[in-house]
């Protein structure tokens, strides 16, 4: 029992990461009808923003400390980040050691910029090409994308730790009456769990209540007539893909201190978000979200060691092996519409 | 015609070629791997000679990429005498004098393994066949590597491996034409055991997770023999896939199942990964059985501590080297190394380097470039002054057999590169194992190929 | 002649005489010139040109013809080449039964993956046939390491049984005594040109195979998938059936795979688990879509311009560039240095990526439509001499 438990926790948190990409990817979809192979670098540049600012607040000034020597024998040069100088240790250290939830205020205008100059440069001339050029733009742009963030930073995964007072985890089992150990949590990952349902919420509530919203699920149910009707449906679709890069950016923030971020991380969720979008079925953002959390949840039931045992390798395929089963038994995923990228 | 080089056989050739064009190819008195009559493949008949380095320059492998070929080029350097002469100078052979090989000006190609052995094959294939390489060195993972040592032994030149792990590129796959300085996972086992035993008693419940691939396997098969042999209790040994980045359900488990310390079989991205996720879910603040919780991670590269930040700290692992070891060449090389790049080298640098060296030293002793004279000259060579302490290039499957460095994070490191500490040093004789040993078992070295 | 109008066999016996001449193509520049760096007339290039001009073609049957896009394709080039190495392992090193085995292999899996994916249409099938050859790779490289030798490629070991080795016979790869990696070198003035039998062998392979495919293109069957790609439910309600017409023309695309693998493996006795990869599978879409998809000659242009580009570029260290600049003065070059070294050696794949949005930005048409516009460009010349230069490149959209 609380083994099944302690996945289900695993599977959220996993399953918040696909959902948020599978979600940004959906909006692009559903509304522009791309298929942006570029999401995961969108995730990717995401990540890097994190980086980008811990690098910013750490950055330094040298003082040589003549009593140390370094490793080729010449005087030890000490670096004390400018920050520290600035507002003093103590406050300096906190804002490096916050740098990861302070990035989220540093990577939305990021993000937002870069999805409109994407969008504005490139993929408006898409949207009339066959899919296939799309995707192969799109994955030229990823490679593009991801070459730059190597040269900058290199092929090395870079630490970006979560803040002090959220490392570590805590006895989620004992709260719930089970033994001790049994089922421990991470701090972040219960973080990450709750800001991945309030971004979704906000995506939601801001479709559902504004009359922007509106007129963008309008506009993805029938473009021709919103646009007959004499509203400007491009620019809303511009700020739909800002939204959806912002949406992968963020998602790619706040992933960075469970996994070390590289260069080449958004190629990795690739083709499971793609996955993780298909199986939910094309154009249905609830689909998506439930996708990511159905497969978040069974990738970690798979890898339990009991299972492992029955199946070998299971956890190997787990995720195309429901793709296969969900497709082949409901034709438009698990909630597509009908219509939607099947020619 | 008049712009033929008017040689017999370009004579004959060319003749050939404008009467009959391609119509028949078998008058060409032609021969494989682009051989000329000298005996071997790429025999260089110029004032230059080609070595060919082939690193990872894309993909997750691709910093370690970089640092081995600054090494290489920094070991051109040297052999053509240019720079300070890194090991030239405390090398215990002196056959090498600055000059090249054999009088031969050093001249390199490079190639990006992409860290799949396809690729890796193609790259080393075309240094062979359009550049003329008559050496191919490199790689960061033995998969690429045994790979491109079976390409070399077909085709007929030396393969120096680069950073290669597992057991069976000197075991299962070892092949004639390739040499091996790295250690190996048999070793790691042989010398972490001892510092465990001291570390954490002989009392202890082991959980592995390995990466589901060759090398994990190997690897967890040694280090299990090692930890068995302590004494300690394997609770459990579970397959990761290669492809996973979140290692979240396969950790979560690990404190209910009795066990006091947690093996990671993992390498680069997925042991940065594992050992973050390990840490994140406050393992190493755990009591269990009465003994506090620990993690081993039996292979460590200093760019994998530098992934993982913080966590490293305290955790047990081995190197094949460390700039800080104090041995012969140690110092000449980092010096020389720390100057040119303003860093000092990884473990990955300084095997490829050596490599490179004791290359050229044994063509320089051999007095020919044939692999089989090569062969012969590298076979049970003894030499010191690398960096390693006196080091055997055991004749049987052509592997090095040094003294293993047992390794931890370091906890106030001074500077990024000073993450790791050395513990321990396992002497010679404690990671030495027989040839017919069964974790090496069913390989052939076979016979030198000169090629053509 | 063989079945075609004179317009094709013009076209098949320029595709006939271009193979054939390669080893002289793409060895434009004298050996130990600047410029040799860019020579690519090598076996193994040669030869992965040929493989992989084969794998486009036969994806270009599916993709080109019926619009379906598979992401799975890799599956079946991993399938060709563990055939090859496996009969290498049980008989002896011709490639013969073993480019046979793999073709037949990867037909059978083509129809078992093609028969469920094609139950579905548009990015929904695209996404079964990726989740199937991914789910291939991922077991390939672990669980079914008994049959595929996981990470480190299957390859032949001393200890295999090989049946029909007899005495004598080449312990490398070779079609009946003909040993694949022997190449003969012919010195021209300061060019070296190499001979490559297994590139000729890949060479005729692959000309058979755009023959075939171009009966295919022009065949009642050809039309009948284009009729599937323009509108399939037009088609339903004539009262035919599409279905077993895209089966057929999937699993042929499939046996195409297949025999490229099986090439792959003939050329070089290792197959490696990472050809299955949906990375290879994404490759040759590309090269399709490069080249010109739906086009005969595009795929082979996109997959030589793709491994040119990866194996050439890759290898322009930053000592090749200071070679080439070393006219330059000293700061000037070491700026020059830097700003090529971005795009070349550890940066190849930033100039791959920039060459796929500049071509389908530019040339909506892949690589064909940029010969034809050249083509064209010099036809306008011709007939009206002095009305040069028109603009030219319609815009993106």
């Amino acid at each position: 029992m609380d083994a099944i438990l302690l996945q289900i926790l695993n599977g959220l948190d996993k399953g918040s990461a696909y959902a948020l990409i599978a979600l940004g990817l959906t909006l692009i979809f559903g509304t522009l009808g791309v298929v942006n192979f570029a999401h995961g670098a969108l995730f990717m540049i995401g990540a890097f923003c994190a980086v980008t600012l811990q690098r910013l607040l750490s950055l330094s000034y040298v003082t040589i400390d003549e009593t140390r020597t370094d490793f080729l024998g010449n005087p030890l040069k000490v670096k004390t980040p400018y920050v520290e100088s600035w507002f003093g240790p103590e406050i300096g250290q906190a804002l490096i050691d916050w740098s990861v939830p302070l990035s989220i205020l540093f990577a939305i205008p990021v993000m937002v910029g870069l999805g409109f100059l994407i969008e504005r440069g490139l993929i408006k001339h898409f949207y009339k090409r066959p899919h296939a050029d799309q995707i192969l733009v799109t994955f030229g742009l990823a490679i593009v994308l991801q070459e730059i963030v190597k040269f900058i930073y290199g092929a090395n995964p870079i630490p970006t730790p979560a803040p002090e007072a959220f490392s570590g985890s805590f006895d989620f089992g004992v709260l719930i009456g089970f033994e001790p150990n049994a089922i421990i949590y991470p701090y972040w990952r219960m973080i990450y769990f709750v800001f991945a349902l309030i971004i979704i919420g906000a995506v939601f509530a801001f479709l559902r209540f504004t009359t922007f919203g509106m007129v963008v699920r309008a506009g993805m149910a029938d473009r021709e007539t919103v646009g007959l009707l004499g509203i400007n449906i491009d620019r809303r679709f511009t700020i739909m893909f800002g939204v959806a890069a912002a949406v992968a950016g963020l998602a790619g923030v706040m992933y960075t201190p469970i996994n070390s971020p590289n260069y080449h991380m958004g190629m990795d969720f690739l083709v499971l978000s793609f996955v993780v979008v298909v199986v939910g079925g094309m154009g249905s953002l609830p689909g998506a979200v439930l996708a990511g959390f159905l497969l978040g949840i069974l990738e970690s039931f798979a890898s339990m060691n009991e299972v492992k045992s029955i199946v070998p390798g299971i956890d190997q395929i787990i995720i195309y092996l429901v793709a296969i089963v969900i497709l082949l038994t409901r034709p438009r995923g698990l909630m597509g519409r009908k219509g939607v990228m099947e020619e | 015609m008049s712009k033929t080089k008017l040689t017999r056989r370009g004579v004959l050739k060319t003749g050939a070629a404008a009467g009959t064009g391609l119509a028949l190819p078998t008058i060409f008195t032609g021969a494989a791997w682009s051989a000329s009559d000298t005996g071997f493949t790429n025999a260089p008949t110029g004032p230059t000679v080609t070595l060919g380095f082939n690193v990872p320059q894309s993909g997750p492998y691709a910093d370690e990429g970089a640092d081995e070929l600054r090494a290489y080029m920094l070991a051109v350097e040297h052999l053509n005498g240019e720079g300070d002469g890194g090991m030239l100078n405390s090398f215990s052979s002196k056959a090498l004098n600055g000059t090249g090989i054999l009088g031969k000006k050093v001249e390199y190609v490079t190639g990006d393994t992409q860290t799949k052995s396809d690729a890796a094959r193609a790259s080393a294939r075309s240094m062979i066949e359009k550049d003329g390489a008559i050496m191919i060195t490199g790689g960061s993972s033995s998969g690429v590597a045994i790979a491109v040592q079976g390409l070399c032994q077909e085709a007929g030149v030396i393969f120096m491996a680069g950073l290669t792990h597992s057991n069976d590129t000197t075991g299962k796959d070892k092949k004639a034409n390739g040499f091996r300085h790295f250690f190996n996972a048999y070793m790691s086992g042989a010398a972490l055991a001892p510092v465990l035993a001291k570390r954490y008693g002989t009392d202890r419940k082991a959980y592995h997770l390995t990466a589901d691939y060759t090398w994990g396997w190997t690897q967890e098969e040694s280090i299990r023999a090692a930890t068995e042999a302590l004494g300690w209790e394997t609770v459990n040994t579970v397959k990761t896939p290669l492809s996973a980045t979140d290692f979240s359900s396969y950790i979560a488990p690990v404190l209910n199942s009795g066990a006091d310390v947690l093996i990671l079989n993992h390498y680069g991205g997925n042991m940065v990964n594992s050992l973050t996720n390990a840490v994140q879910f406050g393992l190493r603040d755990k009591i269990v059985n009465g003994k506090k919780f620990e993690i081993v991670v039996p292979l460590y590269s200093r760019l994998m501590a530098q992934g993982a930040g913080e966590n490293v700290k305290g955790i047990l692992g081995t190197t094949n080297w460390h700039w800080t070891l104090d041995r012969p060449g140690t110092k000449e090389f980092v010096q020389s190394f720390g100057k040119k790049y303003g860093r000092p080298p990884s473990q990955a640098a300084h095997t490829c380097y050596v490599q490179t060296l004791l290359y050229a030293d044994a063509v320089q002793r051999a007095g020919s470039f044939n692999p089989c004279a090569v062969v012969e000259a590298l076979e049970g060579f003894e030499f010191d002054g690398m960096g390693n302490g006196p080091t055997l290039y055991r004749a049987d499957d052509h592997q090095c057999f040094k003294d293993v460095l047992v390794v931890q994070g370091k906890e106030n490191p001074t500077s990024e590169f000073d993450l790791l500490e050395i513990v321990d040093i396992t002497p010679v004789e404690q990671v030495t194992y027989p040839p017919d040993h069964p974790m090496f078992a069913g390989g052939d070295l076979g016979t030198c190929n000169p090629g053509a | 002649m063989l079945g075609l109008n004179k317009r094709d066999t013009r076209f098949l016996l320029i595709v006939i005489a271009l193979t054939l001449l390669t080893p002289f193509i793409l060895q434009p520049f004298p050996e130990g010139s600047a410029l040799a760096q860019f020579n690519a007339g090598y076996p193994d290039l040669m030869q992965r040109i040929a493989i992989f001009g084969i794998f486009a073609i036969g994806f270009n049957i599916l993709f080109g013809l019926t619009g379906y896009l598979s992401f799975g394709h890799a599956a079946f080039l991993g399938v060709g080449s563990y055939s090859v190495v496996w009969m290498y392992k049980l008989l002896d090193y011709n490639v013969l039964p073993g480019l046979v085995l793999a073709i037949i292999t990867s037909g059978l899996f083509a129809l078992a993956i093609g028969y469920l994916s094609l139950r579905r249409s548009g990015i929904y099938f695209s996404i079964l046939t990726l989740a199937f050859a991914q789910m291939s790779f991922n077991l390939a490289y672990s669980v079914l390491t008994p049959i595929t030798n996981g990470e480190t490629g299957l390859q032949v070991y001393t200890s295999d049984p090989q049946y029909l080795m007899s005495e004598g016979e080449p312990i490398t790869p070779h079609l009946f005594g003909l040993v694949m990696n022997e190449s003969y070198k012919l010195n021209l003035g300061g060019w070296v040109f190499t001979f490559n039998i297994g590139y000729y062998f890949t060479a005729v392979i692959a000309i058979l195979a755009f023959y075939l495919s171009l009966r295919i293109f022009r065949s009642p069957f050809g039309l009948m998938l284009r009729a599937v790609k323009s509108n399939q439910t037009r088609l339903n309600y004539t009262g035919l059936n599409a279905r077993p017409y895209t089966l057929a023309a999937f699993v042929i695309s499939g046996m195409y795979a297949g025999l490229a693998g099986g090439l792959l493996a003939a050329m070089d006795p290792l197959a490696g688990a990472e050809r299955m990869q949906w990375t290879e599978s994404g490759a040759v879409v590309i090269m399709t879509i490069l080249g010109g998809a739906g086009t005969l000659m595009g795929p082979v242009l996109g997959a030589g311009f793709i491994k040119y580009l990866e194996k050439i570029f890759s290898k322009i260290n930053e000592n090749v560039l200071e070679g080439w600049f070393s006219f330059l003065p000293e700061p000037l070059r070491e700026v020059v240095v830097w700003i090529f070294s971005r795009f070349t050696g550890e940066g190849w794949a930033l100039t791959l990526g920039l060459m796929f949005m500049l071509v389908v930005i530019f040339l909506p048409g892949g690589l064909m439509e940029g010969g034809e516009r050249i083509r064209n460009l010099i036809r306008r010349k011709k007939n009206k001499p002095g009305d040069g230069a028109s603009p030219d490149g319609t815009p993106a959209e």
